[in-house]
């Protein structure tokens, strides 16, 4: 019952969508009030049904309902509720009905927040909302339906993947989904900004905020990805260069040259072609993201062949998607009215050369990601592109746009001074410079260039402390004025400033882990000690232990340094009955920004038990930076501008109830 | 300056960042890029010694020997032609006696592949892609009634039939 109420309730959906894609642009044809408000009831109509299809399935899960093969193929009564709801979207179907109730989540979110926006503008944005939310509600409809039954119930479920087994599956996919889904709002600004042939600050100042929204969500969403994959995999690796990481990676790209652009758009009135077109690129790459993974063609080029059904009906949308919006694009740009006049060195310089290093570098991944993938369906010819081919072209390219970083926000609007400028940031190439002296001096090992990439990291922290400090005049004026002059900074200043200073501390985190980390690998008996880095690890015992739905060995390793105990640390061996498959559960012992790293292998005949230890210097780092990078962007969202003209908070808390 | 002037600088600097990054990934595509074979392949293609390649097949049943300190060697077949291969480390933990496996490293002079890593990424068949892919074009591959291979075993055996 709950099952067909809920496919009742997509079909629903897809009307609505329908109703929504059409009626509006029709409505703002005819310079019809009443039909251009359709979009805004059909959407958060929508969204309401969006959200019951998503609530059916999860009640569908927690109550172990397997007569749903969606639910029997990925559940288990025994499996703790929290992986029971989140396993509504460990799978393909589950996952997509996520995508689009987050699709439709944006588009009520629109609906009940835009009420500043001018009524065409409105019904023109919702309209490519619908057209969106059509095809992909028509995709799970037709290939990917959740809510398929079976003829002959099963008794017990197969039980969850279980490497999905972990509260990162509760927190990742949505964050990435927000994200990916969120620069859909953008695209459909872009798209009715090219159907209206009209677009201005206000435009790029209503773009910007929802732009934000998602960029924080996949900033977060990407890291939190790649610490589960640091702690679950047991290899200790956060980033491995997979195509399914490049997926997200591309987006985050190129939706993060959007939000520099949007900002030139919006001070200065320039570079709008180039921002629409960015927008569209951004949720194109966001769409190729999900094609890339839902239609199988990583799994396997000749699955994909075979079973061609989801992949083809994938390809298609992304086909009309972004061909569509391109043809529009080449068709209308011009007739968008150009913009102020800057030098090349000014802060609108500095941006476009952040815009043009990002895509390129989101070009090289956009290669290295599909070229075994065209290889393979021309030649037949089997290859891998891994970390070495970004090291090289990524790299290198990411290297420039540190160093200029931090000269962007110091430069003025129009024409810059960039002696000047360069005078001012002296204190931080100072820093810089001692930094990789230091580092030079202290440490033994590893390449030459990681005291240069780390006093890049440090360039570019410093530089974002000058910034504040120039703007509030510290240690010119009085601390007292200054601090009153920090209270008043624009939020936005520093949202940058913290932002720019993220990425600085991931890179110091991720140079020190790559190039200081050390290893041990061996057997182990009981009471035998290892020795890393300074500490010594003693495997206490091995213990069996029965879990929910799973039985596990449990080592016992004592931490200590120079004598003193630290701590105690217990990685695991998980064995899971019902898809006999086993996990390895790491050990993480955090001191300061430094982690131990113990996961288990096989037991040996011998009562010895096989371990991979990891001392990794400063990895905690890697994911403080784009805690610092969401954490600026917050503060930017709250930044008065942003939030002057917006939402009138009794209609939110109407319009966000359906989507749990 | 004009604004025409103006903008042939910045199209210029496009063209300058864009020619380096073309440079860059011309180069690395011809450095860094690891080819992926199976054991009937090397014994075709005559890999030289020392060149990195992906190694592809069926894990021998039998055929894994745990030595000292993580030293392990076993042999991988694709029905035509087998390899033996070297690996020192943990496996991972879906690495199975008689399922696929993908291993990455280069051949000694002894006609031994070593590798410095065994990937542990594949399906819920315990196949990885290029495995199946490989098997499938040299005609070894069965297809089960429902798609899935019968050389796994498993969970795919009790899969009911949907309705729909």
């Amino acid at each position: 019952m709950i099952a067909e109420a809920g496919h009742y309730a997509l079909v629903l959906a897809l009307a609505l969508a329908l109703i929504q894609s059409t009626v509006p642009i029709i409505g703002a044809r005819l310079r019809d009030p009443a039909l251009m408000n359709v979009a805004r009831s059909t959407a958060l109509v929508q969204l309401l049904f969006a959200g019951l299809s998503f609530l059916a399935l999860t009640t569908l899960y927690v109550t172990s309902d397997f007569s749903v093969a969606n639910v029997f193929e990925n559940s288990h009564s025994m499996k703790p509720l929290l992986y029971k709801i989140t396993g509504v979207w460990g799978n393909h179907e589950g996952s997509m009905l996520l995508w689009v109730s987050i699709l439709a989540l944006f588009g009520g979110l629109v609906a009940a927040f835009g009420n500043n926006l001018p009524l065409s503008l409105r019904a023109h944005v919702l309209a490519v909302q619908g057209w969106i939310a059509a095809a992909f509600y028509l995709f799970i409809l037709m290939t990917s339906n959740p809510f398929l039954r079976l003829a002959q119930p099963p008794l017990e479920g197969r039980d969850l993947n279980p490497v999905l087994q972990d509260i990162g599956l509760a927190v990742h996919p949505p964050m990435l989904y927000l994200g990916y889904v969120g620069f859909s709002i953008a695209f459909s600004f872009a798209v009715a900004a090219l159907i209206e042939g009209r677009i201005d600050a206000a435009w790029a100042r209503w773009v910007r905020p929802w732009t934000l929204v998602a960029w924080i969500f996949l900033t977060l969403g990407i890291a939190m990805g790649s610490y589960w994959a640091y702690y679950e995999l047991g290899w200790g690796g956060w980033w491995f260069w997979d195509p399914v990481e490049n997926a997200s990676l591309m987006p985050w790209l190129s939706g993060t040259a959007l939000l520099h652009s949007a900002v030139v758009m919006e001070k200065r009135n320039a570079l709008k072609v180039w921002t629409i077109l960015l927008a569209i690129l951004t949720f194109s790459l966001s769409l190729l993201g999900t094609f890339l993974v839902r239609s199988g063609v990583l799994t396997s080029v000749h699955a994909f062949a075979t079973d061609p059904t989801r992949g083809v009906f994938i390809l298609l949308i992304l086909c009309l998607f972004i061909g569509g919006s391109l043809t529009l694009y080449m068709w209308r740009a011009s007739s968008l009215k150009q913009g102020g006049l800057f030098a090349p060195i000014s802060r609108e310089g500095a941006l476009v050369l952040n815009n043009l290093f990002l895509t390129t570098a989101c070009a090289t991944v956009f290669i290295g990601t599909l070229y075994p993938l065209a290889l393979e369906m021309l030649t037949g010819e089997k290859i891998s592109v891994g970390a070495p081919f970004f090291n090289l072209t990524f790299g290198p390219l990411f290297v420039p746009l540190l160093l200029a970083m931090p000269f962007g926000p110091l430069l003025a609007w129009k024409r810059g001074d960039l002696k000047g400028v360069t005078q001012r940031l002296m204190a931080a190439g100072i820093a810089a410079l001692l930094a990789v002296a230091l580092v030079w001096a202290w440490t033994t090992g590893g390449a030459a260039l990681a005291p240069l990439a780390i006093g890049l990291g440090v360039f570019v922290i410093a530089g974002s402390i000058v910034d504040i400090a120039e703007r509030t005049m510290l240690f010119r004026l009085p601390f007292g004025v200054a601090f009153r002059r920090a209270r008043g900074l624009p939020r936005a200043a520093w949202g940058t400033a913290f932002a720019h200073a993220g990425i600085g501390v991931a890179l110091i985190g991720i140079v020190c882990e790559s190039t200081w980390n050390t290893e041990y690998i061996g057997t182990m008996q009981p009471n035998d000690v290892a020795k890393l880095a300074g500490y010594e690890l003693t495997l206490k015992d091995v213990t069996q232990r029965q879990g929910p739905n799973f039985r596990e060995s449990l080592a016992r390793f004592k931490v200590t340094r120079g004598g003193d105990e630290i701590g105690e640390m217990t990685p695991s061996k998980r064995n899971f009955a019902a898809r006999q498959s086993s996990t390895t559960e790491a050990a993480l012992l955090s001191r300061g920004a430094s982690q131990l790293y113990i996961s288990l292998g096989e037991e040996t005949a011998g009562g010895g038990v096989a371990v991979r230890m990891y001392h990794k210097p400063l990895v905690l780092m890697i994911w403080w930076g784009p805690v610092l990078m969401a954490f600026g962007g917050l503060l930017s969202l709250s930044d008065r501008r942003l939030r002057v003209g917006a939402p009138k908070p009794a209609k939110a808390s109407r319009a966000l109830q359906p989507a749990e | 300056m004009t604004r025409k002037q103006r903008r042939l600088t910045m199209i210029g600097g496009a063209l300058v960042v864009l020619a380096i990054a073309a440079g860059l990934v011309l180069n690395a595509l011809r450095d860094s890029i690891v080819f992926f074979s199976t054991p009937q392949m090397v014994a075709e293609k005559q890999i030289p010694v020392g060149k990195r390649f992906r190694l592809g097949g069926m894990v021998e049943q039998g055929s894994l020997v745990r030595g000292d300190n993580l030293a392990v060697s076993f042999k991988v077949s694709d029905g035509g032609a087998t390899l033996p291969v070297n690996y020192k480390g943990i496996l991972p933990d879906l690495f199975r006696e008689g399922q696929g496996v993908v291993a990455e490293g280069a051949m000694d002079a002894s006609g031994v592949f070593k590798a410095d890593t065994v990937l542990a990424k594949h399906d819920e068949n315990y196949m990885p892609k290029e495995v199946a892919d490989a098997l499938k074009k040299q005609g070894r591959w069965q297809e089960g009634s429902d798609g899935k291979p019968v050389m796994s075993q498993g969970a795919s055996q009790a899969k009911p039939s949907l309705t729909q």
